[in-house]
């Protein structure tokens, strides 16, 4: 049944303040980028806001974007917003099963044409459609038949963003990213394995205050959260400047907190909001507890070589490749100076 | 495929191919050629010690000719220093090199390297200003000097600006820079720039033959 109360009643029921409200709406215009003239309009907007409905795909993933969104250590705002939106459909959270998932499903797009939102995680394989059904339906059908009418789609992790780990090489599955499939509506990656938790409740939050979907880079990704690579904000960046590195997990540099370039931090070319949004409510991120940056919300993230290869390692093959190209320069100069004795030779004898 | 992707896979490959097949060519193709005859006795025995003196006593100027040379002298010893420098000591650098050929070196904290660039890339400037206005410089100048310097200016210039960005994305500009380094490769066996290791092979031999005929070295 549709839900008619505001996103506010629902928040004012579920116990949340109007300062936590207000100090949620100011951070979610800071992370947008937007001026603090916004904040009111922002608060205003979702206060009035109807529960939006909001489809929730499945597909070939590992459930990690869902539990990186459901599972913090206490309730955050971000999550009560999450909590407080007509999920109408989600495999791993609904309590149906079966036909009557499948009834909700259909439902949910019939009563909000045009207005509902498809989140998706997970890729699409097309190799065979029986590789990844739900009620029998293969992925690639159940994704055209709900985005269909939808107001847009949000591909929740990197799976859906841009294939993923089943994307990955081989591709034994045939995988492919939401946009690859959906071509004639807006679609927003969020990508990361998983997604920021904030940056997905800010981008919702954004298209239920001005009704508009964020600027987008080349990729697809809302520019507030993925404007800046992890290195331009990183609190380790002055010891790259300075040269320090750690060279292993436990030396001295590692117990400094020195730069992980080394150690093979793909910070430099990655786009992404874990240096300044942080994770488990701003506690930390990846570099902060020591571990290089994988590079999880760029494109083929997995196949960029070695997690632990620094970036600017070559990939130009291996020795062998380098073994015969010295043959082949040793023969074309053997060759080059036989042809110049011969003409010595030929010289000296015609005097 | 990205950019980068072509920078640091295929693009590098190549030139790095290029570069490794073209330097064993050149260097075989010199020292294989047969020496000329020579009818005279020799006055001294000009081995591997005549070449290393020569090696060494030419790479200064000879006071003769010191104090009309000492712009281009001075000049071109910073270029070089600083082109070693860049290209050996940056951290990034030691790493690409310990990929390729497993070691590793201590290298220079960034904001040397980044003031060594700066330097070696206005010496750079310095001294094509000078080939392009000296008389004698200019007339035996060819397309030779001027593509040698871009293409060995061209990584300068182009790393200086990665960590400057002018807006432009970082894989960007280090696929570009990659990319000028893989033209470099290329050019360097089969230009001028083959001077890189073909300039003690020729002072060397220079030094043997000039020591058999009893010059002063």
């Amino acid at each position: 049944m549709k839900d008619e109360r505001t996103l506010g009643e629902v928040l004012l029921a579920k116990g949340v303040s109007r300062r936590g409200f207000m100090k949620y709406c100011s951070a979610t215009a800071s992370l947008l980028a937007l001026p603090p003239a916004m904040v009111p309009r922002i608060a205003s907007a979702l206060e009035s806001a109807r529960r939006p409905s909001v489809i929730w795909l499945s597909f070939q993933e590992c459930t990690g974007c869902t539990e990186s969104l459901t599972r913090s250590s206490s309730p955050t705002l971000e999550g009560l917003i999450f909590d407080s939106i007509s999920l109408d459909y989600h495999h791993t959270l609904q309590a149906a099963s079966g036909d009557a998932a499948e009834a909700a499903r259909h439902a949910a797009m019939e009563e909000n044409r045009g207005e509902y939102l498809v989140l998706v995680d997970g890729s699409i394989p097309l190799g065979n459609p029986g590789y990844s059904t739900i009620a029998g339906i293969s992925n690639v059908d159940m994704l055209k038949e709900t985005v269909a009418d939808a107001a847009a789609v949000i591909s929740v992790g990197s799976c859906a963003a841009f294939g993923g780990i089943p994307g990955a090489n081989p591709n034994p599955t045939g995988a492919v990213a939401v946009n690859e499939l959906v071509k004639d509506m807006p679609v927003v990656n969020l990508p990361g394995c998983p997604p920021i938790p904030t940056v997905i409740t800010a981008v919702l939050a954004q298209f239920l205050t001005f009704g508009q979907l964020p600027d987008l880079d080349h990729y697809g990704r809302p520019r507030a959260f993925f404007g800046q690579t992890i290195h331009d904000r990183c609190y380790r960046r002055p010891f790259y400047e300075q040269g320090r590195f750690a060279e292993t997990f436990d030396d001295e540099g590692a117990r400094l907190g020195w730069c992980l370039y080394k150690l093979g931090c793909r910070g430099p070319i990655t786009y992404n909001a874990c240096a300044t949004v942080k994770w488990n409510q701003g506690t930390s991120f990846p570099i902060e507890s020591g571990h290089p940056c994988l590079g999880c919300s760029e494109p083929g993230f997995w196949d960029e070589g070695g997690f632990y290869q620094p970036i600017s390692t070559a990939r130009i093959g291996g020795g062998t490749a380098l073994g015969t190209a010295v043959a082949a320069g040793a023969a074309i100069g053997a060759a080059a100076a036989a042809m110049s004795r011969r003409r010595q030779a030929k010289t000296i004898k015609e005097g | 495929m990205e950019l980068l992707d072509f920078a640091r896979g295929p693009a590098l490959q190549f030139g790095l191919y290029a570069f490794v097949i073209g330097t064993v060519w050149r260097l075989l193709g010199i020292l294989l050629l047969a020496a000329k005859p020579d009818h005279s006795a020799p006055r001294k025995r000009g081995g591997i010690l005549a070449a290393l003196k020569v090696i060494s006593s030419r790479s200064v100027t000879a006071r003769e000719f010191r104090q009309d040379t000492l712009y281009a002298s001075v000049l071109g010893y910073v270029l070089h220093i600083g082109l070693f420098v860049i290209v050996f000591l940056f951290v990034p650098h030691i790493l690409f090199f310990k990929g390729l050929i497993g070691l590793e070196w201590p290298g220079l904290p960034n904001n040397v390297i980044y003031f060594v660039g700066v330097i070696t890339a206005g010496v750079g400037v310095a001294l094509l200003l000078r080939r392009m206005t000296h008389p004698v410089l200019k007339l035996i100048s060819n397309f030779d000097d001027y593509f040698s310097w871009v293409v060995t200016m061209a990584p300068i210039i182009t790393g200086l600006i990665i960590p400057i960005r002018f807006g432009i994305r970082y894989e960007t500009l280090l696929a570009i820079h990659i990319l000028s380094i893989a033209v470099l490769l290329t050019w360097l066996p089969f230009g001028k720039l083959a001077h890189a290791f073909l300039v003690f092979f020729s002072r060397g031999t220079t030094g043997m033959v000039l020591e058999r005929r009893g010059a002063k070295t």
